[in-house]
């Protein structure tokens, strides 16, 4: 390949194709490089696709999508060994357009999504990796690639590589991650007969559900595990920082088979046969781990900037808006002629003043936060479990009487202090 | 009623993969030594997702065949004495649905 594209784009997840879609519908010349044998084939997630972000580049796309169920109840789950606490909301104007969010396989979802940027003209080359960038005087011109004469070169270089986000950090753009700067999720995919998913989750034909599991899914420690509804399947999967799989010495396939055998979760997936199993590290370390973004003709997006909201299991949507923004600087550089750092900062400017920017800010202490303070996970999760479970345990106990037992248990005024300290600094972080 | 099977191993669940494996392996230990001597947890045989390093007697055994390549060796190993790469375009982990 020796001729010249306008850009090239490292990775078919939702930032690059977003990106490549976006380019090629605005006229520029783009070359899509994924390393697997189709986009898809090395992608994992949950499993959650935001409506939003997805449609600011392809309007009504669920018209078409290969998408599983339309999200119309979300629960979560505060676990305990043999209880759990549980919230949610159930909405049906979820369950009709414009709706808020669909669960997806992304093996499907990103080979369709793939194949739409390349109706809009992106040539996606699979099969292939970026070895490194080819860099001249400071400037991002071009990949070498593991294909025999593999050096293609583009004006812009769009880093859409994934969590580990080798390319950034060779260019110096941030340092290798640690341990806690990574969640380790593995999921399984279970096949199970669609009406039995309808009956088990209270939905109809065409509604899913999604339940977060905080607590005792992790063993206490910081994470969450999931488990939502696909068309004929369910995707359940637990994710933990890595740090604290090394901690406390845990194989991350144990603690998922734990979940799935946690009498709270048991009931939802007996006699399901498992499909898939996937493993892929999540970048939880938020605005503070984020590296540099923008350089002379190269672009960083998606999980390689480390752009995931752990809180809101938002990941994706971030991709995709950062993937978009990325095209229109390049777009605009294109039009001036000028492929600096200066020019394509753009990119930066506006995600970091649009919700992608303010929400890695608003939540920058989070995972650092629940990390450092493990009681959140270890100690008050069971405590709002043992409170219920004695509050609505009719035994002939007065109310008051159980009132008065709850706030007694809640330990010495020392302890309540340090857990109203807890409350307040855990509502500051996310605040 | 059919139950739930307690326990799936880790065997089963790779199982359940499928790989397209290169002859050569694209995860290396930079020096043996180091595993030996140094590291007594030997932590990357408890938190890798895929079971591939196995230690044997007085060395590391990389089943990279099995690999999902997710990255945490590289980033959790106490020592940084992996090599990781990326395995040759079209090779390694194929996911089928996830």
């Amino acid at each position: 390949m020796s001729e010249k594209f306008d850009c090239i784009v490292v990775g078919a997840g939702p930032a690059g194709i977003s990106c490549a879609y976006e380019l090629a519908k605005g006229g520029a010349k783009v070359l899509l490089l994924e390393r697997g044998e189709y986009p898809g084939s090395k992608n994992v997630m949950g499993g959650v696709l935001y409506r939003k972000m997805m449609e600011d580049i392809i309007p009504e796309f669920y018209k078409e999508a290969p998408l599983e169920r339309p999200v119309v109840e979300q629960r979560f789950m505060m676990m305990d060994k043999e209880s759990a606490v549980t919230v949610g909301y159930k909405g049906m104007e979820w369950g009709k357009e414009p709706y808020n969010n669909f669960t997806v396989l992304r093996a499907k979802f990103d080979q369709w999504f793939a194949e739409k940027a390349v109706e809009q003209g992106a040539v996606l080359v699979n099969e292939t990796v970026v070895l490194e960038c080819i860099v001249e005087d400071g400037k991002v011109v071009g990949v070498r690639t593991d294909r025999p004469n593999g050096e293609i070169y583009a004006d812009v270089v769009v880093l859409a590589d994934g969590v580990n986000s080798l390319l950034a950090q060779s260019l110096g753009f941030h340092k290798e991650y640690k341990p806690d700067e990574v969640a380790l999720a593995t999921m399984e995919v279970l096949k199970l007969d669609k009406k039995v998913i309808e009956d088990r989750f209270n939905l109809e034909e065409n509604q899913g559900c999604t339940i977060e599991l905080f607590g005792d899914a992790t063993k206490g420690i910081l994470g969450t595990g999931f488990l939502y509804t696909n068309k004929d399947s369910l995707s359940i999967g637990v994710g933990t920082l890595l740090s604290g799989l090394i901690k406390h010495k845990i194989k991350p396939y144990e603690l998922l088979e734990y979940v799935k055998n946690h009498p709270m979760i048991r009931p939802y997936i007996q006699g399901s046969e498992s499909q898939e199993y996937l493993a892929h590290l999540i970048p939880e370390g938020g605005f503070k781990s984020m590296g540099r973004i923008v350089g002379d003709g190269v672009i960083v997006i998606g999980d390689a900037s480390q752009l995931v909201n752990a809180i809101h299991r938002e990941g994706s949507n971030l991709a995709m808006t950062s993937g978009r923004y990325a095209a229109e600087a390049v777009l605009l550089a294109k039009q001036a002629g000028d492929f600096s750092e200066k020019m394509l900062d753009s990119y930066r400017m506006r995600l970091m003043a649009g919700f992608v920017g303010q929400d890695m800010q608003k939540y920058k202490d989070s995972t650092h936060h629940f990390n450092k303070f493990p009681q959140y996970f270890e100690d008050y999760i069971p405590m709002v479990n043992k409170a219920a479970s004695q509050m609505f345990t009719v035994d002939g106990t007065s109310k008051w009487e159980k009132q008065k037992k709850i706030w007694k248990d809640l330990g010495t005024g020392k302890e309540k202090m340090k857990l109203a300290r807890d409350m307040y600094r855990a509502w500051k972080v996310i605040k | 009623m059919s139950e739930q099977k307690k326990g799936q191993s880790i065997e089963e669940k790779q199982y359940l993969v499928r790989f397209n494996a290169d002859t050569k392996s694209h995860l290396h230990v930079k020096d043996e030594d180091i595993c030996l001597t140094q590291c007594p947890d030997k932590i990357c045989t408890i938190f890798c997702p895929a079971e591939i390093y196995k230690w044997e007697d007085i060395r590391m055994h990389v089943g990279y065949e099995g690999c999902h390549e997710c990255g945490s060796c590289r980033i959790g190993c106490p020592h940084q004495n992996i090599k990781w790469e990326y395995p040759k375009g079209g090779h390694g982990i194929v996911f089928r649905l996830g």
